[in-house]
């Protein structure tokens, strides 16, 4: 359990992101995450995971990461999101994949359908302490695990962050946004998922 | 019904490359000759919903995976199922057992031989209903069949006591 903790705005962690990617990565977002990556700007291995199944986006990135061995995977999912698949974390290290980075943007909330806490945060819990993702990713057995609170550090060190062998868990302290609205979908799923498997089948970059 | 090697000989034979699975008493007697044969991956995951997703991105990562779950967990699969069978429309194939179809003497009156089919059929899944160990061809025309049409499909494994 934590307390209060400063906060970046997910906007600026995702465009440390959308910076430091390689252009051969996957990077597979959801939710609030998927909108704000779509308007930064996508690439054509991108998965944003629009329409989705809450929760599920860690699965995924770890299937591609598990068929793709020789291509970096990135996964950035929502808190609320994330408690709804716990276990993915344990699924994600019981296979170990070296090329799977898992970045957790935790705003305490569920944004998109009116900032309602989570049963995570400490303003959706009795005794009033958010629980704590970091100690969740060690001890579901994450060996590299990464905390940052303020954009200009999570900037610093990113690059850094990508590199390590994976998998890899990040946990980033986000600002909520309510109001904000969900992720549109950028065209028919089943022609993007032909696509996507198109691409990576021929090793696109 | 089946021994795993049978079970292992037909995946290696039908082009699988992943077993993503959650074992119950029968299909978990397979896991360890699906995880010896060769160029075959047994992902073993926490619950069912994650083992469609997991299928999910290792078919868009050009891969060929199968899932491998008990009916209390297509049950359990619902909205993962759904959005990777019907909204992204991934063809995966499902092994599946249908836990007391042959025997209830462990659980009498099991309300798994209400639902099963119904919630194959609701969910739009195309299923062979296998009841005895002549009926492997079944399970190898049916992938074969849902391959070639690039839809999902099912093998319904009749099992015994849970």
């Amino acid at each position: 359990m934590s307390g209060p903790r400063e906060r970046m705005s997910q906007r600026e962690a995702m465009a440390a992101l959308h910076a430091a990617r390689r252009a051969d990565d996957v990077v597979v977002t959801s939710m609030g995450a998927a909108r704000i990556w779509m308007a930064l700007g996508a690439r054509p291995l991108d998965l944003p995971l629009v329409p989705s199944s809450m929760g599920t986006a860690p699965s995924i990135g770890l299937g591609i990461a598990l068929a793709q061995p020789g291509r970096r995977v990135i996964v950035v999912n929502g808190d609320g999101a994330m408690l709804m698949n716990l276990g993915s974390l344990v699924t994600i290290t019981a296979a170990a994949p070296a090329n799977l980075t898992l970045i957790l943007v935790d705003n305490g909330v569920y944004e998109v359908t009116g900032a309602q806490p989570t049963p995570g945060a400490a303003a959706g819990r009795a005794d009033g302490a958010s629980v704590d993702f970091e100690v969740i990713a060690r001890a579901c057995g994450f060996r590299s695990v990464y905390h940052f609170s303020n954009a200009a550090s999570w900037t610093r060190d990113i690059e850094r962050v990508l590199g390590e062998p994976g998998p890899t868990f990040v946990l980033l302290d986000v600002i909520s946004m309510p109001g904000t609205p969900g992720p549109r979908s950028p065209g028919p799923a089943a022609a993007r998922a032909l696509e996507l498997r198109r691409r990576l089948a021929r090793g696109f970059s | 019904m089946f021994s795993g090697e049978q079970i292992a000989a037909l995946f290696a034979e039908l082009g699988v490359t992943h077993v993503v699975t959650v074992p119950d008493s029968t299909i978990g007697k397979w896991g360890d000759a699906i995880a010896r044969a060769n160029g075959m991956h047994l992902v073993r995951v926490c619950r069912e919903g994650e083992a469609w997703s997991v299928a999910a991105g290792l078919h868009f990562g050009g891969a060929r995976p199968l899932v491998l779950i008990q009916c209390t967990g297509l049950f359990e699969s619902g909205d993962s199922l759904r959005n990777v069978l019907h909204d992204w429309k991934l063809p995966i194939f499902s092994v599946i057992g249908y836990r007391s179809f042959l025997n209830q003497e462990t659980l009498p009156g099991d309300s798994c031989l209400v639902f099963t089919e119904p919630v194959l059929d609701a969910w739009k899944i195309e299923y062979k209903l296998i009841t005895s160990e002549s009926q492997i061809g079944t399970i190898r025309e049916h992938y074969r069949a849902c391959l070639a049409a690039g839809k999902p499909g099912a093998a319904l494994i009749a099992e015994g006591k849970a």
